[in-house]
């Protein structure tokens, strides 16, 4: 591969025909594996001795918050190409994003709330994970919310940028916040390289296909939805263009 | 069907308050796709016809 030739794809022309192609791809395995890791996880795994049937909303939480913290990360990259490159499909990226990022938190808080209530006998408590996780939420709604206000998309590109930097910490937070304070009721990360409790490969394996679902699931979405935002700009653009000419 | 046990309701609940949304930001992503694509089309042709 050629050292410039990542950057073909700001291209929205290129986008689009490549994304053509890989897209339909992208989605049946995305359906697959959600539908194999889901199936899996819920009707073919052992209640845990501890926690009971409840281990089966692991399927949906662990990789629901995993793609929260992702996409944010994802809008980080592609804001940091916009205000350095002026890429435009890299600001229509981050912007395609936000919204799928959005459910992805709303499910990692609803579905964490419903295992916390048996488990920990509250739906909520002001642990530094769930805090946090709640603060990012906080911040999908305000970075979609500045998009719609901002008339200009270039304007709003940039100011969503700088709140895209912001949030970011927000978002390292969510994931290392049990690490940096040694308090609350959240446990540490389900999975880990590092030494201690381990998962049972019987369930770590159909965890491990829904992670991927819920990824290939992300990247489809913002996908068909990037590719919506740059003809929704070219539509701006032509009628834009029309009453100029008309003027 | 598998045995849930007490905890029916809390996994049942996630399972369909996940679907549900999953679905959702499916079909209003491409609902918005083949909105702006046709209006995009319309407004390509009236471009050309108009010179």
């Amino acid at each position: 591969m050629s050292r410039n030739s990542l950057w073909e794809y700001a291209n929205p022309r290129k986008f689009l025909q490549t994304t053509d192609i890989v897209l339909p791809w992208v989605a049946w395995f995305a359906a697959v594996t959600l539908v194999l890791g889901l199936v899996w996880g819920f009707f073919f795994t052992p209640d845990d001795y501890r926690q009971g049937s409840t281990v089966k909303i692991v399927y949906l939480h662990v990789p629901a918050a995993l793609m929260a913290i992702n996409a944010w990360i994802m809008m980080l990259v592609a804001s940091l190409i916009w205000i350095i490159r002026r890429h435009h499909v890299s600001a229509l990226a981050a912007r395609a994003a936000a919204p799928v990022g959005m459910v992805m938190t709303v499910i990692a808080l609803l579905t964490g709330a419903l295992w916390g209530q048996p488990m920990w006998g509250t739906w909520w408590a002001w642990d530094p994970r769930l805090t946090s996780f709640l603060i990012l939420f906080l911040f999908y709604l305000g970075y979609m919310a500045l998009w719609e206000a901002i008339e200009n998309d270039d304007t709003a590109a940039d100011l969503t940028s700088i709140l895209c930097l912001v949030g970011s910490v927000f978002a390292l937070l969510s994931r290392y916040a049990v690490n940096f304070w040694s308090q609350g009721l959240h446990q540490g990360a389900s999975l880990s390289v590092q030494s201690g409790e381990r998962m049972a490969m019987t369930f770590k394996l159909p965890l491990y296909v829904s992670m991927a679902a819920f990824a290939l699931l992300f990247i489809a979405l913002v996908l068909v939805r990037t590719r919506t935002e740059i003809r929704a700009r070219r539509m701006r653009a032509l009628l834009a263009r029309e009453r100029m000419g008309g003027a | 069907m598998p045995d849930l046990g007490k905890y029916a309701e809390a996994v049942l609940t996630s399972y369909a308050i996940s679907l549900v949304l999953l679905a959702a930001i499916v079909l209003l992503s491409l609902r918005r796709s083949r909105r702006v694509k046709k209006e995009l089309q319309e407004i390509e042709e009236k471009v050309k016809s108009n010179g």
